[in-house]
Parts: structure tokens; sequence; C-alpha cells
């Protein structure tokens, strides 16, 4: 079927902030599928809340709304850009839920537009748990006994006639929110009570509990004539009970039989076409592990992270066939982009073995419960090529960067027996060491297996593993052994410490050996036919298939590997950006990363890429083939930056500036130099390393003072100390990590925060804007709520900004990007910290300003200047609109974790407000967050004794917004005191009806609850509050800086927003 | 044990030996297949063969009763990787102990994919495994180059007829005569479940004992070798389009069935075998995943359209895929309609097949 030719405007529907569940395969995904539409010469409207996007940007869509995701604000895109579609399908279970919504609410009808991509039956018939159930019935697919339940009674009743365990889902959640498995009354009743409430239409599954069983995947795609076919399985080495997001997935599944195989790959195609799929759709299945019974979980009919990682683990990109069959094509007529000669309606061989591995918050969480269950807590993702499973989970592992890089990692040696049981039976991140430490100690296949659950195929892997480490121990390190080991990729640095050789000992001694990787081509046909894609992943013992380019001009760019708190997918929008420009210049472009959710490791985004860890290790082994004229480090993040001293190591050139120089930002002593020189201030400090030093600086500087390790992002590990054990407790947890690099310890200075990022090109700088927060100091950059222009500071501070960041850039000879964070307190400006590379707001301000600051930084490191390029150095002017970037957090999905605000980064994502005027900004931005308020008008402040003035005049806002104001005792009475009608609610500790009930009586909107000063917080109460509020979906906050800008916000709510296009702003 | 597999070109790969430690020469071919390797070593088709497999973790989960023949037929057999312990509740079995059971030798160990490569590039080509360190090149490439598959269906085929009831319950009753060139068990069973009772006749049966027979249809199976070899076999064929019976053939089959009506076949350069060729339903348009395992493919630009006219071709390379007879209830494919291994989407031919009789 040719292209429906009435197809010609659309509104393509992002996922909006990156939340855990819904990260950045929806960015891959809706970027690979515009890019695709617009190769048809369709017009793309593209909305999506989320600034650091590469599908934001004006080159990939024609309109762009960087606008909250609400049925409104759509209504009134859809009204002023009148597009024929809408294509709901890209944007996740968000895209999917406002197609949903846009069609049940009649607004698609009233402007003529269609869904496309899916029917809103179809989403109807495979979201709706009640709906899909008959859907099951009707074509005999078998689904686990299950009801519908509206109320806690009826959950109850259900269960008692299919017995515990049960498995609770609540309808349209993103990843499992809310979800979770009862093993009693108990725990049937908490977890229903969460679930119904967060779920959109107050809807929970009851099921029956097939915990166990294999849980397996089938990337499925159909076409409007009906074509099916499936583009991968995958099986989760986890069994069923760990949501997949979390789990260890391997693609193909190993241990499926064809008859297995088959039998759910022709299910899988009943669905699709039951449902009458047109685009691509997951379908999940639990198979029993003895017999031939399974049951269907789930059905995603649309793009999700599972299609991201098949799309990468097989080659076949299933967002851009998506979009081309959503246009009305059908799978035999569309190409296959990696053969160039075969078309998509064929199934993609594998001759490899993928393993993902979830990259898991806990080291960012310390307080969160680390137990995987069926609500996903994983932030991003690694996957892992190799033509063994052994070798692909290996390196999995090592790209975590978690400080593991083998099953030695984390030490359960010092276990008893018994403790090592009670720990196979813990469902965690560690679950694969653990494992590894029972078959050291001789514990059966059998019994870890009745354990775990987990295959025996898996389980007799890790042991070759493990026998591999006990070889090496042994010894000799012959050629043969070594060879062996790097077949299952070893790191040389483990097999050095096992052989208590060096790193460089065994390095030599493989090269002496011809011991080396070779690259093989992902190609999605197992060799059958000739592709021309250049994606590779390593190997040993096979021949090299990669091809020796020699171009005039040859760059690394190394990528930001996984989405974690504090490295999101802000670095991967630059890394991409820095590629497409070295590109345009003439470059030839080869990437490294190992991220399946992002747009750089699309097969088309660089000339080259290489699917590997990002370790000195296998970053050589591709420098030796490729012979780059040189690496850009600057836009990876740390995790590129890392990685500098190798590559100058390898005699690689390092682009842009220098690594001495982001040296000397970073050590404390070179630094200070600088600001000598350079006559610019600081908070006091010093350096140190243990407690005892700390305490001593901290002494001489008096209380409070910032504790941090150097080289980290996102803040990770700092905080601020009010007093000696504190000091104690927090350079503990930062020592508990082995710390190369020494620790700071800062006078806290609280002021107004700035930040901006510049590029400079050696002697000239531009600032595209400043950035000013919300929060004062204390709260992490990233957890702030950043206004552009910079709203409150004087001239005379806005010139010394623009003139320290100048004399900054210059004294570290920065070439290409810095970004520096000022505190700005009684007129004065203070450094808080510089980063000469690329930061976390980069893009945002970019959007914002219309100032492609990626691209001139990448043009400025190969030798163009600001002035080249038509720009004036200094300043930009400012924009005549106000942009407000808004963190948006997920700890609704980490149970236990702290969610109070402080110098450590806690934040997923962000989103965007942009409108004339500060206060619709404000209120987007917050929209954009979901805070969808006032609902109830009912709320809970309860703050400590310092911000009990601030409290009044927050309280007092709100008051007039008519809400009704709780607050526990003291603070109670100071609002009373100061003329809030505020009602005393009991503490937490004392009788109902107390502030707990009233949280769970979801009459409550807001809580406005800061942390006890000194951070102790030791009670809990404040603790328990914040959490059991989030776990509501309550919003909640604990800065006084933020209660006041809601406030603000909702002062001048308003049902009618201008939806400002970003493409159309025009370039400054 | 160190085994050597040296191809046509001079190309040697060395590897572990797996199996039989015996020497032997055969025709390579590579099967993209990244599940059912039980179904493909079973699969008489591969006689006269060595296959590679492409994927490169072979015997993950052992062997089980999935066979489509009694014993395994290829020469030898190509991997990557041996799971050391296979893991499924129904294994019974390693395939190192299958194939030294059947006396069939192999080697793992290998560059599987850059095998693969050469034999795309260069086209199916003949090879020696052997273990033996002091094989001489001369010697070898002399006989890898006198090497020919010959006629394998008289290898694989039954030896006396025998009957297969149809499923009990089913309400059909059709007589179904299926000539076995190397059948697949799938193909029996696929009629039998449809509730046919099936005779499964020797491949060279005369013509006329199955005319004879009352028989309700005919099946022509797939099996091995080049289809020009069996010119007796086409003979009989000839007087089965002959008669009114409506016949319905798969693979060597259907290339029997196009000799006999004069068409031509000719060797492709790397045939398909695998799971996963897309073909085309002509007529309908809609295309379906099906399971190949062929290295002759019916040469369509030499077909004489009053008598047969294409079906299916294949999505990727345009070849044909299947044929369907002028005036006649006779419709022939080449893919794999029974899977086993591969995708069961085109099984919907049996019923096509049943509805044809009558």
């Amino acid at each position: 079927m040719p292209k429906n030719n009435e197809i010609k405007k659309v509104l393509v529907i992002g996922s909006g902030p990156i939340v855990i569940g819904q990260a950045a395969e929806f960015d891959y995904a809706g970027t690979q599928a515009c890019r695709s539409l617009k190769e048809e010469g369709i017009e793309v409207v593209l909305v999506n809340s989320n600034p650091a996007t590469i599908m934001t940007d004006k080159e990939i869509a024609d309109e762009v709304y960087i606008e909250p995701l609400t049925v409104g604000v759509l209504e009134q895109i859809i009204a002023k850009e009148r597009p024929d579609s809408v294509l709901p399908t890209l944007g996740g279970q968000a895209g999917l839920n406002l197609g949903m919504e846009l069609e049940e609410k009649g607004i698609l009808a009233k402007y003529g537009v269609k869904l496309i991509g899916t029917s809103a039956e179809t989403i109807f018939k495979a979201e709706d748990r009640q709906a899909f159930k008959d859907t099951m019935e009707k074509i005999g697919e078998p689904c686990a006994a299950s009801q519908v339940v509206n109320n806690v009674r009826d959950g109850i009743k259900f269960t008692n006639t299919i017995g515990y365990p049960v498995v609770l889902r609540p309808a349209f959640t993103l990843g499992g929110s809310g979800g979770g498995i009862a093993h009693n009354e108990t725990e049937l009743v908490e977890i229903l009570t969460n679930g119904l409430r967060l779920s959109r239409v107050g809807e929970v599954l009851v099921e029956r509990c097939i915990a166990g069983w294999k849980e397996i995947e089938y990337e499925v795609m159909r076409d409007a004539a009906g074509n099916c076919i499936t583009v991968c399985n995958m099986e989760n080495i986890d069994p069923v009970g760990v949501h997949t997001g979390d789990s260890i997935v391997v693609a193909p599944s190993q241990t499926l039989g064809d008859k297995e195989y088959q039998m759910l790959r022709t299910s899988a195609l009943n669905i699709i076409s039951e449902l009458n799929i047109t685009g691509g759709c997951n379908v999940q299945y639990a198979l029993h592990p003895t017999s031939f019974e399974y049951c269907v979980i789930e059905v995603n009919p649309r793009v999700s992270r599972s299609s991201a990682l098949a799309s990468k683990a097989t080659g076949y990109p299933i967002a851009k066939v998506a979009a081309k069959i959503a246009l009305g094509y059908t799978l035999d007529e569309i190409k296959n982009a990696i053969t160039g000669k075969t078309y998509a309606s064929f199934e993609p061989m594998l001759d490899y073995c993928v393993v993902k591995i979830p990259r898991l918050p806990f080291d960012k969480f310390l307080t969160a419960k680390r137990t995987l269950t069926t609500q996903m807590k994983a932030t991003g993702e690694v996957m892992s090529i190799c033509d063994n499973f052994e070798g692909a989970l290996m390196k999995a592992i090592r790209s975590l960067e978690q400080h593991v890089d083998s099953l030695m990692s984390y030490d359960f040696s010092d276990l008893s027996k018994e403790e090592l049981f009670a720990h196979l039976e813990i469902v965690d991140d560690r679950r694969i060491w653990v494992i590894a430490e029972a078959i050291r100690r001789g514990i059966s296949y059998e019994t870890i297996h009745n354990i775990t659950m987990i295959d025996n195929w898996f389980i007799d892997k890790i042991a070759i593993l493990v026998e591999m480490e006990e070889a090496l121990r042994k010894g000799p390190l012959t050629s043969e052994l070594l060879k062996e080991a790097k077949r299952i990729e070893f790191p040389d640095t483990v097999i050095a410490a096992l052989t208590g050789k060096t790193e460089r000992e065994i390095h030599d001694m493989r090269y002496e050996n011809g011991i080396v990787a070779a690259y093989k081509m992902v190609d999605t046909c197992a060799a059958e036919f000739e592709a021309s894609t250049p994606y590779y992943y390593s190997v040993f013992g096979s021949e090299n298939e990669a091809a020796i380019t020699n171009p005039a001009k040859k760059v690394l760019v190394l990528g930001s590997g996984p989405i974690r708190i504090g490295q999101g997918i802000e670095f991967d929008y630059c890394s991409v950006h820095s590629t497409w420009a070295f590109s345009r210049e003439g470059w030839e472009t080869v990437i490294v990363n190992n991220n399946p959710e992002t747009v750089s490791t699309d097969f088309d985004i660089a000339d080259k890429l290489y699917f590997e860890p990002l370790t000195p290790e296998d970053v050589e082994a591709i420098v030796r083939l490729e012979k780059p004229d040189g690496a850009v480090v600057q836009f990876g993040g740390q995790t590129a930056i890392k990685l500098t001293e190798s590559l100058m190591k390898m005699g690689v050139k390092i682009l842009g500036t220098k690594a001495e120089d982001v040296d000397a930002a970073e050590d404390r002593e070179l630094f200070d130099k600088i600001l000598e020189e350079t006559e610019i201030p600081r908070a006091a400090g010093g350096t140190v390393f243990t407690a005892e030093e700390a305490k001593e600086v901290a002494g001489r500087l008096g209380y409070p003072v910032l504790v941090r390790p150097s080289y980290v992002l996102g803040g990770q590990g700092m905080r601020i100390a009010f007093n000696d054990e504190e000091i104690e407790e927090f350079i503990g947890i930062i020592n508990r990590i082995a710390q190369d690099h020494p620790i700071l310890v800062d006078k806290y200075l609280q002021g107004k925060e700035i930040e901006v990022d510049a590029v400079c090109d050696g002697t000239d700088i531009l600032i595209p804007g400043i950035m000013e927060h919300i929060e004062r100091t204390g709260v992490h950059s990233g957890d702030s709520i950043s206004v552009y222009p910079a709203p409150t500071i004087s001239e005379a501070v806005r010139e010394m900004i623009v003139e320290y960041t100048k004399r900054l850039a210059k004294a570290l000879h920065v070439v290409g990007l810095i970004n520096i964070q000022f505190i700005v307190m009684d007129e004065q400006v203070y450094v808080i910290e510089v980063n000469p590379r690329s930061s976390r707001t980069v893009p945002y301000i970019s959007k914002v300003t219309g100032i492609p600051i990626v691209d001139l930084a990448t043009k400025v490191i190969i030798g163009n200047t600001i002035r080249g390029m038509g720009y004036e150095p200094g300043l930009a002017p400012e924009a005549d609109y106000i942009a407000i970037k808004m963190p948006v957090f997920s700890f609704e999905k980490l149970r236990g974790a702290e969610i109070s605000l402080g110098p450590e980064m806690k934040s997923t994502g962000e989103c965007l407000g942009i409108a004339k005027t500060f206060n619709e900004a404000l209120y987007k931005a917050f929209l954009g967050a979901g805070v969808e308020l006032p609902k109830y008008k009912q709320m809970i402040i309860t703050v400590k004794d310092a911000d009990k003035p601030e409290a009044v005049d927050v309280a007092k806002r709100f008051e007039e917004l008519g809400y009704r104001i709780y607050a526990t005792r003291s603070t109670a009475k100071y609002l009373k005191e100061h003329g809030v009608e505020a009602r005393r609610v009991n503490k937490l500790s004392q009788e109902s009806p107390n502030v707990m009930d009233l949280i769970l009586g979801h009459k409550i909107d807001l809580v406005i609850d800061t942390p006890t000063q000194g951070n102790g917080d030791k009670t809990r109460d404040g603790f328990l509050i914040r959490r059991n509020a989030i776990e509501t979906g309550v919003y909640c906050i604990t800065a006084m800086d933020t209660a006041n800008a809601l406030a603000r916000s909702l002062e001048t709510a308003t049902d009618t927003l201008t939806p400002i296009d970003i493409a159309k702003v025009k370039t400054i | 044990m160190k085994a050597f597999l040296i191809l046509e070109d001079g190309t040697v790969f060395t590897g572990t030996g797996i199996g039989s430690g015996k020497e032997v020469v055969s025709e390579i071919v590579f099967n993209t297949s990244m599940t059912g390797y039980l179904e493909v070593l079973t699969d008489p088709s591969y006689a006269g063969q060595a296959v590679v497999m492409t994927y490169p973790l072979i015997g993950n989960y052992g062997i089980t009763p999935d066979m489509e023949s009694k014993r395994p037929w290829p020469d030898a057999y190509i991997v990557r990787e041996l799971s050391r312990m296979p893991s499924n509740f129904r294994s019974e079995g390693t395939i190192q102990g299958f194939l030294e059971k059947y006396d069939i030798p192999g080697i793992a160990g290998i560059d599987t994919r850059a095998l693969t490569k050469i034999l795309r590039e260069k086209g199916t080509m003949n090879g020696m495994i052997t273990r033996d360190e002091n094989y001489t090149m001369e010697d070898v490439l002399s006989r890898l180059k006198a090497y020919r598959t010959g006629n394998v269906v008289e290898k694989v085929t039954c030896r006396e007829k025998y009957v297969l009831q149809g499923k009990k319950g089913a309400a059909l009753q059709k007589k179904i005569a299926l000539l076995d060139l190397g059948a697949k068990d799938n193909i029996a069973r696929s009629l039998t479940q449809r509730g046919c009772e099936v005779t499964v006749y020797p491949a060279h049966t005369a013509a006329e004992e199955i005319l004879s027979s009352g028989c309700d249809g005919v099946m022509l199976s797939n099996g091995p070798g080049d289809p020009k070899e069996c010119t007796e076999i086409i003979k009989e064929i000839k007087k089965l389009y002959d008669s009114d019976l409506p016949v319905f053939a798969i693979c060597l089959g259907h290339q029997l069935m196009a000799l006999a009506v004069g068409a031509d076949t000719y060797k492709m350069k790397y045939g398909h075998r695998g799971g996963n060729h897309p073909v085309k339903d002509l007529k309908t348009g809609r295309v379906y995943i099906s399971s190949q395992n062929h290295g002759y493919v019916v040469d369509t630009e030499r077909l004489d359209e009053a008598v047969a006219r294409p079906a299916f071709i294949n999505v990727n390379d345009g070849t044909n895929e299947g044929l369907e007879y002028v005036g006649k209830k006779i419709y022939t494919v080449q893919f794999h309609p029974e899977a086993c291994p591969g995708p069961q989407d085109s099984g919907y031919l049996f019923d096509r097949f049943i509805d044809m009789l009558d």
C-alpha cells in the first residue's frame, strides 16, 4: 500500500520529562520517527515539555512546542497549527494517554484530526485491563487469573478466591508505578490502596502471581495490510517478579527451544493482529519453566524501552519503520536501512548475543530499598554485544560505571553459608554477584536455581566466569589461558589483579600474542547480506571486519554511558550535536557509547558507531584501529572526561580545552591560584582527605560548611554539614567508595545562585544567557528551578558575572564550552565551581536563546572563532520572553528514598516553561512537571524554625488562593500568631487523626516540609511525612523558595496559555 | 582436540573437533536460524551437506523430542560454541553426544561469521573437516573439487510405505499420499492434525501405485540435493500432473513438479536457509515470514505461463517461492509451511490444500 497522501501535517507527542520508567528511549524513538516523517515530506509539529531532548530541536521538526503535556495545551496547539493527524505512539505511556484523552474529550473530532499509528480502540483494548482480558480470551490467549478492582474490599474478596501471593498492577501508570506483589492481606491493603490512588482511572488489576516463571518479550511490527513480523525476542534473566526495566535481559532468548520460541511468536502475531495495531508493539510473556504453559503479561501498543533495546540489539529501526507504517506504507515497501537492499518485512537474525543491565540509583539514594519488584527503579541501562554470553555480561558490567568490573566487585566472601542463603533470597541489583559467591562456595546449581528461579543455563555461565577467576588465580598465565579469559571479556585490570601482574604486563602479553579485540558488524541478517552500516561490537579471537578508513580528519566522540541522576540525556544531546557539527565540517566521526536508549547510539548519527564499554582498555582497542586525529571529551559528561588521561597516554590529541586546564578547575590548589590571579572571590575553604582534616578546616571556617568530593557530577556525595558529627558521617560515606581525589570543604554561603554556560575560542567568549535559580544556594543546581534571563540581578552584578566568566575562561585556556556557577550575596559575586565542559543546561539555554552552543563550541574546537562565525563576543542580547527550567523527580518509584533537596542532585529530568511573562512561564513549568493544582485546596505546612517567618508569607498567599492550611504544633502556633488561620494537626507520633491520616485521606494538594536544620531530622517524622506524601501522589516541597514560586504560579493560573513555537523564535 | 575446516578456496579455519572424529568432505552451507538447531540437524534436506549455524550459541536447550526425522542427516556440523550444559525441562542429552552417536563429525570454536561471509561472497563451496594436522593442501583441494552431493534422495527416503492415521476426533478423513523425498515429519503431522490419513510412499514409488490407491490428494515433500538428479522421480511426477489429483508440493517437491512440466531450476549462489525469509503471496499481496532451506530455485524466466504462474516471490531477492498450475489443482511452494524450525505463519497453506480436495 503506498503512502496515504491525505497525511500532510502530523502532530507528534513526546514523552515529557525523564522519569524512572520513561527515559531517553523516547527521545531516540521520537527523533528517529520525526526524521522519518520529514524524509517523506510531512510537516511535523512536535510537542514535548522536555528541553533536554534532540527531538525538540528545530532541525528535527518544523514547529516545536516545548510546552506542558496536558490536554488543554495540546488543544491550543491543535487549534493553532491545525494538523491533519496526531501520532501518539512515540511518546511512551504519557503520549499514548494524551492521545486517548484527546479522543475521549472529542478534541480530535472537533478539529477533524485523526489518530495515526494506532486507533483509540486499539489503545483501549490494550490498556484497559478488562478490555484486554476479554480480547485475549476471545482469541484464546491465556492470561493469569485476574480481576480489575476499584476498591480494596473487592481486591480482598477476589484474592481469597485465587490465593496469595497476588500481583497488583494499577491501570495507566508509568513503569508499573504503584504496583507490587502482596503475600498477605496487610500487604494487599497497603499496595492496593496506593495503586488505586496512582491510577489515572482508579483501577488496579489483581492477578495470580506467576513469579518465578521465565519472562520473555517479543517486539512485533504490523502494517495496515496485516503483514506482521517480530523484530526480536528477549529473555529476562530475572524471572517474573522483577520489572523488565530492572531485569538483566538477554537477546535473543537463550533457553527456549524452537517450539517455545515459535509458540510465543505465533501468539504475539495473533495478539497484534487482533488488536489491529499498525506500528510497533511489545508483548510480554510468562513462560512456565517446566511446561509449555504461558500467560500474556501485558501488551504495549507503542514504541517502548524494550523496542529501543530491540532496535539497538538488532539494528532494526523500529520507530522509523513505525512512522512509515503510520503514513500508510506496508513493510515490504520500506527498505531495510542497514543492508540498503532488503526490506523491513523480514526478521532480524542475530549472530551475537546482547545483554542489557539496568543502571539503578542506589548509589544516590542510600536509604532507598534495593529490592527489585514489579515497580521499575532503574534510571537508565547499558547494553553490550559479544559473540558469547559470558563476554556480553562482563562488558555490560563494566559499562555500568558503578565501580564494578567483574563478578568479584561486590564482596560477599565474609558471609556465612546461612547468611549467603539468606542473601540469595533477596532480589536486588547485586543478585548475580551473590550467585557468583554461592558458586565459589560450592553451592549446587539446583539449590541456587530453586531459590532464585534463574535458569541453570545462566547459572552455568556465571560459573564459567567464576572458574576463570580461579584458573587465573592459580596460573600459570599461558597465552592459551589469557586468550580464553579475553574471549569471555575479562578486562586486563581484573586479569592483572588475579595473576598478581600489572595491567601493563597483561596488556603487553596480549599484544605480543596477538590477543586483540576485533570488531564485528551488527547487520540484522547474520551476514547473509552485505550491510553498509558501520555499527560495530568487539570480540576476541575473530577476524576484524571494521572498515579501515583514512579520511582527512577523523574525530573520536566519547559518549556519556548510562543515564543516571546527575548525568542525563543532556550529555547525549551534546554528544550528538557535536558529532553532527564535526560531520558538517567534513570530519569523519566515530562514536563510542554503550547506552541503548539514546540518539547517539542510533546507527546513522556518526559515520561509525562502536557499541562498547567506556573504559580505557575498550577505548584503546578502538583507537588503535581507527587512529583518530583527535578525541573530544567535553560533551560526554564525567564519563568522557574521566578518559582524558588514558587517551593522552594512547597518544590521542584531546581536542578543545586541554586536560591540564580541566584539572586546574578541579584541583583545589591550582584553582585557588587561578582565582587569586584573576581576582575572583570564592567561599573560603580547604582540601582534605580525612575527617580530622575536614573538622579542622570547618573549625577554621565556621559551620555550616559544604563537603564534597572532587571529579564528580551531579553533586554526588555533596552535603552541607552543620557540626563535627556530620562531617564524620559525610566523609565516611564519601570514602566508602575509593577516592583518588581529595575532598573539598567550603564555607557555605547562602545567596542567589547564578549559572552561566559560555563558548570560548581562546580569545573571546560568547555567553548565550545568564540563568538564575529560584532556590537559594544549598540546593543542587540540577534540582533548582532555573530562570532565563536572570530576573533579579542588578546590572552591576550582571557585568561582574560576564567579566568573571571571561577571566576564568581565559585563565583556564578554554577552547569550547565552560559552565560556571556563581553565588550572588550582597551585590558581591563568588564563584562556586567551574566546569570546562558541557553542562546540564546546554540544551535548555541553546533552545531558549536560539544559539546553537554545541555547534559553535565544536567549530571553535576545530579552529573557528566566535567573531568568525558571525557572533559578537560577550553576553548575547536577552530574549524577549522568559524560559524556566523545572526539575522533575521520580521519588514515588524509590521506596525509602529521602526526597528533601540538598546539594546532591536527585532529579531525574526536567521540563520547560516558556512565555512572555515570568508568571506564565512559571505556571507552565509547574504544569509541565505534573503539578496540576489546585484540586482540594488543602495543604499541610510543617517547617523548621528558621523557615517559620517565611512560612507566614507563603501561608498567607495560599490562604488568599482559597487554601485551608493544616500545620503541626509549633508551625501552627507560629502561623496563628502571625495572622494565618492554620489548623493544628497531631504529629505522627500522636493519636489519630494525625498528619498522616490527613495525607492518606487524599484530600491534600500539597505538603510544605522543610527538613530540620542540620540535616539531622533524626526523628524520621519529617522523612515519613515526605515519603507518604510522595507515595500518595501529593506534591511535596522542601524549600521555601520553591513554595513561594508555586504560590506565585497559582496566583496567575489561567486556562489560556500561549504556546510558543521554539522553531520560530528568532535567533539572536 | 584440534580440528580444521578447509574450504575449496584454500581458507583454513582452526577449531576444536566435536562429534565423531572421522574426516569428512561435504558441501558447506549456512543456516541463520537462532533456534531450532535440532530440527535443522534432523531435516533430511541437509543430507550431503555440512551445516554452519550462524547463531553462535548452539545446544543451549540440549536434545529434546523435537526431531524432524529419526536421525541427524548433515555430513558435518559447524558451530561457534556448543553449550557445555544444556538447560531445558525436556532436555535428554547434549549435541556432542548426539553427533557421536550418529558418527557425525564437526568443528566448534571457529569464526562462523567470517566463514558465512566467505560463502556469501564466493558462493556455496565444498569443504573438509579433519583432525589430521598433517593434511596436504593439494590433496585436500583435489578431493574437495571432486565432491558431488549426488543423488541423496535415495539415502533419505523411507524404504517401505506406511500409513499415519488422522488425529483422533478430527472430523475430516481425507486420504493423502505423501511422496517422501526426504520429508520432515511435520509435513505429515500438519496433515494428520487436520484429520487426514497419510500414506507415506518411498521416493521411487510408481505414479500408478499412488493413482490407484484411491487417495484424495498428493503431497510432495522437501528433500536434499540437486533436483535435476531426480530424473526417474520427475517422470512419475509428470504422471501425477497429468492426472486430476490435487497436488501440494514443498521445496524439492515444488522443484520436481516444475521440472516435470518443462521448467528449469538453477543453483543459487548460497541459497536460503533460515527462519526469516519474507515471501509475498502474489494474489493477496500479503507477506509472510517463512522457514526456508534450499540451494536450488525454479527459473521463472523459462516458465510457460500457460502451464504455471508464480504464486509467491521472495521479497528480498525476487526469486520464485511458489507456483500455481493453470487448469490444475496443483499448488507448490519453495518455502516450508510446516515450519519446524521457524515461523508458523504459512501453515494456512495446508488448509488451502485440504480445501482443494474433493
